[in-house]
């Protein structure tokens, strides 16, 4: 690496028009809505910066709170869950047969290179009244009720099965976010820990079950605290998009399955409060770089104490 | 030593294949006895890491069974083995401190920790570390986590100790004093050692016996001396220590005596037990022939003339190369016995070289 | 002895193949059924000839015509590709500007511009939704502009946001360059810019394939940030679908959904291969 003041000709001609961008079209807009998170509004349009607190402690309020609370509730279950289905499909992609390998990450990655929005169709049109997890259900509903007529047994079929098959209400609710969320967000999470896992020596693995250590107690004792870097880190990268959805709670969520996204862009189009929506878009990005420096402190930690092994 | 040892690892035709095809053990069999220090020794790649891996039950055999103290073992995972390893990156957790590695098996089998406690103390005691419990892996040498996990297999008090090269990663003063304290170590404990190595210094100096093995196969099972002054192919032969091969056809064979055309040589009448036919490989060890000014009178002797090539000084000893009149190259090695900085042989010179009828191996395969 | 066999009738599997143990393999079919069966009925239905949409009723390319006979979308769809073109050229520039400075030069604060250089990339889209919204109501920005002027208010938050990817795929690549072949270029006599133009350049021009068609993907796909910063007379195709989607599900959305995913699979693939590629000459 060179010095810039060897070649500041060179330095000047890359460095400026980018940092003039980077200015003028991004932090200057978020310059802008930090100035708004202090102002007041006035009439329809208009906004006073005042300096005021007052929109941050508007935020506090327990009805804002309680949707801060409920989106890192719903964020963190959909991050658990993430986890969860992505360490063992990590590890199987890991101690895979190497020309298996790439085929199976691709396959993760496959559906995340596809538009969010789709995605989150898709969900839509399998999830909803009519759709096809219902229609599979009401198929063997009616397979069973058959079934039991067959051996006379339609008194049973009735009490089991109630008069007539009732659609299952999988979509506008929680559990539709939260399952919406782990679709979007597992190869954020596949993809650091496998990785973190790929950076494994396997012989550490070996040698716990060479010493009498089942599958189960290798994992727990040597797999997740040497991957744990690695983990924390799929954690992170996983939770502050699922954090800051818009989309999901959206088109998936119930009334009250609002998340901060979503309070933020009301202020912005329906509720025209520019002030209130740009101090909570703010303090989402607080809490998002929060999780940045947990992460950021943790590799740091683990880059110091030399875990090589 | 260990003849009528009862066999503790039997090894029945065993025969293993990657991805369905890539054959890396071929129809091997061997038993390896109670108590012994046993070698597998082989260049890269000939399959005695994966028998090595198939004792430990890291890898299953595609064909025949692994026995342990009898009983097949073939659909046993490792974990419930009675046999450890030591790794050759010796996978000593970094997580844990040292004790915590040593009792780690312990834990595993549900030994009491009180017990354990001690256990762990005994173990690094044996392995000289005593009191080193506390610290973690990375405040230790290299050769101090080897100790570690040698004390990690050793304290479970296993059957068989498996060792996949483990000098490999030492450095070489540190590899020779290593050498002799796992041998005294082994002795001490009692328990069966088998030590995977592509060194054949550490197998002939360490083993009580050598399997020698080549794509898949076990060429030669024999003590080191025997592995040494008796190879039985010229793979053997070639691979320990250096040697001096030459073609032949065998004119005819009575006795213990065979009649040999060697190319470059000529007829020659040489003592052989075996029966032999077509060609063979004829085999000198370097330190068992002389260079000389002149021809030696000894009947026993056979002897070439030639020019010296090039003189390799190595101290303690010098290797004389020599182009035969013939077009043979031959190596002598001689030892430098006498205090001198002149060199008695130099490129150049005309000599002779010879050694006796009965230090010539005839190498039927 | 008999030959055993495994899972697949192979080898017998080891410890550690996880693959051919029934628990780990469950898990990982269920993550690809999971993962694979909504988007690919939604792609199998766009072709089923039933408004209904559940039932098969056999093939039918029917929603495909009605889409291309759909002027709104059409334009929408024709305004995205716009946008996506032109943001992924002037981002294709800055970003590896900020690669080579990165790359290149040591400088004060080099830790913190990084830092401000990665930001695009890892606050929310909303917060850079909203921001951009403010900003361009703020500034006055027109909104009665002739197109394609009129798609520069979103071509602007695009660079935006991909710049930044593009400065990290050309980075990766120059990080494999090697400085022998500078200083050999300057030891036959070039200077300063006859090395970027002969050695360098060309050396960054797989990163710059696969950075371009990250940008144009990023760009096509978004969603959040084009919804505040697109007006009536702006939709883009993503801005479009929504509105659709939000309405119902049809077979026009599953057709217009699966032009949109092989368009950007197909693109993305490239760039992945390219860049794969890349990496192996390294």
């Amino acid at each position: 690496m060179d010095p810039w003041h060897k070649f500041r000709r060179i330095f000047y001609s890359v460095g400026i028009p980018p940092t003039i961008w980077l200015i003028a079209f991004f932090l200057v807009p978020l310059g802008l809505i930090w100035i708004f998170s202090f102002g007041e509004k006035v009439g329809v349009v208009g906004i006073d910066i005042t300096w005021t607190l007052d929109n941050y402690v508007r935020s506090f309020n327990p009805d804002i709170l309680t949707i801060f609370a409920k989106s890192l509730w719903l964020a963190a279950v959909a991050t658990f869950i993430c986890l969860v289905i992505g360490l063992p499909v990590a590890l199987g992609i890991v101690y895979a047969p190497n020309k298996w390998k790439g085929l199976l990450l691709l396959g993760i990655m496959l559906p995340f290179w596809t538009n969010l929005l789709i995605r989150t169709y898709a969900l839509i049109a399998v999830l909803r009244t009519r759709g096809y997890v219902n229609f599979t259900l009401e198929w063997l509903d009616g397979a069973a009720r058959w079934f039991l007529e067959l051996f006379g047994m339609g008194g049973i079929a009735l009490a089991i099965l109630g008069e007539r098959f009732q659609a299952l209400e999988l979509l506008y609710n929680d559990n539709a976010v939260i399952l919406g969320l782990v679709y979007v967000h597992l190869p954020f999470m596949v993809l650091p820990l496998y990785a973190a896992l790929e950076r494994l020596d396997r012989s550490y693995l070996e040698a716990s079950l060479d010493l009498g250590a089942g599958h189960l107690r290798t994992l727990w004792n040597v797999v997740v605290p040497l991957a744990l870097p690695g983990i924390i880190s799929g954690l992170i990268i996983t939770f502050i998009p699922a954090l800051g959805s818009f989309l999901t709670p959206d088109l998936l969520g119930g009334p009250d399955s609002a998340m901060i996204a979503t309070i933020i862009e009301r202020q912005f189009k329906s509720a025209n409060d520019w002030p209130f929506g740009s101090a909570l878009s703010f303090l989402l990005m607080y809490i998002t770089f929060g999780a940045l420096a947990i992460r950021a402190l943790m590799a740091r930690r683990r880059g110091g104490d030399g875990m090589g092994g | 030593m260990t003849d009528g040892a009862k066999t503790i690892i039997g090894i029945r035709s065993v025969t293993k294949r990657f991805n369905g095809n890539v054959l890396a053990v071929d129809d091997v069999s061997l038993d390896i006895k109670s108590g012994e220090f046993f070698a597998l020794l082989g260049p890269s790649g000939c399959g005695k890491t994966t028998l090595l891996r198939m004792i430990a039950g890291f890898e299953v055999p595609s064909d025949g069974s692994v026995e342990i103290d009898g009983q097949v073992v073939d659909d046993v995972p490792p974990n419930k083995r009675p046999v450890n390893m030591v790794f050759q990156s010796y996978a000593v957790f970094p997580h844990m401190t040292v004790a915590d590695n040593v009792a780690y098996g312990l834990k595993m089998d549900g030994v009491s920790s009180s017990e354990a406690k001690g256990r762990v103390e005994e173990a690094l005691g044996l392995v000289q570390l005593p009191g080193y419990g506390e610290r973690m892996p990375d405040q230790l040498s290299g050769g101090q986590r080897q100790r570690v996990a040698l004390a990690r297999a050793l304290v479970k008090r296993p059957k068989v100790l498996l060792l996949d090269e483990p000098l490999s990663a030492l450095d070489a003063k540190l590899r020779e004093a290593m050498q002799l304290e796992l041998r005294n170590l082994q002795a001490k404990v009692g328990i069966t050692f088998v030590m995977v190595t592509h060194d054949q210094d550490e197998a002939l100096s360490m083993a009580d016996r050598v399997a020698v093995m080549e794509s898949g196969r076990v060429r030669q099972l024999a003590a080191p001396r025997d592995l040494y002054e008796f190879p039985n192919c010229r793979f053997v032969a070639d691979f320990i220590g250096k040697m001096n091969l030459f073609e032949g056809v065998v004119k005819s064979s009575a006795g213990s005596e065979i009649s040999v055309g060697i190319d470059g040589i000529g007829d020659v009448r040489l003592p052989f037990d075996g029966s032999a036919q077509g060609k063979i490989g004829i085999a000198i060890r370097p330190e068992k022939a002389m260079v000389t000014a002149d021809k030696p009178s000894d009947e026993d002797c056979l002897s070439l003339e030639g020019q010296v090539t090039q003189v390799a000084y190595y101290g303690n000893e010098s290797h004389v190369f020599v182009k035969t009149a013939s077009g043979l190259d031959f190596s002598v090695t001689t030892q430098n016995n006498e205090r001198s900085v002149v060199a008695a042989t130099n490129p150049g010179d005309r000599r002779w070289v010879s050694w006796r009828r009965k230090d010539t191996l005839v190498l039927a395969e | 002895m008999a030959k055993r066999k495994g899972l697949f009738g192979r080898d017998p599997a080891g410890p550690l193949d996880y693959l051919r143990k029934w628990p780990l393999l469950t898990v990982m079919i269920a993550t690809f059924v999971f993962l694979y069966v909504p988007l690919l009925t939604l792609m199998a239905f766009s072709f089923n000839d039933s408004r209904r949409n559940i039932v098969w009723r056999g093939f039918t390319t029917e929603y495909y015509g009605k889409l291309f006979n759909n002027t709104d979308l059409m334009i929408a769809f024709g305004n995205s590709l716009t946008i996506a073109l032109f943001s992924t050229f002037f981002s294709l520039i800055l970003g590896a500007m900020v690669a080579i400075l990165l790359w290149r030069f040591r400088f004060p604060m080099k830790p913190f511009y990084e830092g401000t250089m990665a930001l695009p990339i890892v606050i929310p889209e909303i917060c850079m939704g909203v921001a951009m919204l403010a900003f361009f109501a703020r500034i006055g920005w027109p909104n009665d502009l002739v197109w394609p002027i009129s798609l520069a208010n979103i071509t602007i938050a695009h660079i935006s946001f991909t710049f930044p990817f593009v400065a990290v795929i050309v980075r990766a690549r120059l990080a494999g360059f090697n400085r022998e072949q500078e200083e050999a270029c300057r030891d036959l006599g070039a200077g300063d810019w006859e090395v970027y133009r002969d050695v360098i350049i060309p050396h960054m021009k797989p990163g710059l394939v696969a950075g371009g068609l990250l940008a144009f993907t990023l760009s096509l796909d978004d969603f959040v940030i084009t919804f505040f910063t697109s007006g009536p007379e702006t939709v883009t195709f993503p801005v479009k679908v929504y509105s659709m989607v939000r309405f119902s599900v049809t077979p026009e959305v599953n057709a217009a959904s699966t032009v949109l995913i092989v368009i950007t699979v197909f693109l993305t693939a490239i760039a992945m291969w390219l860049q794969n590629k890349g990496a192996e000459k390294k």
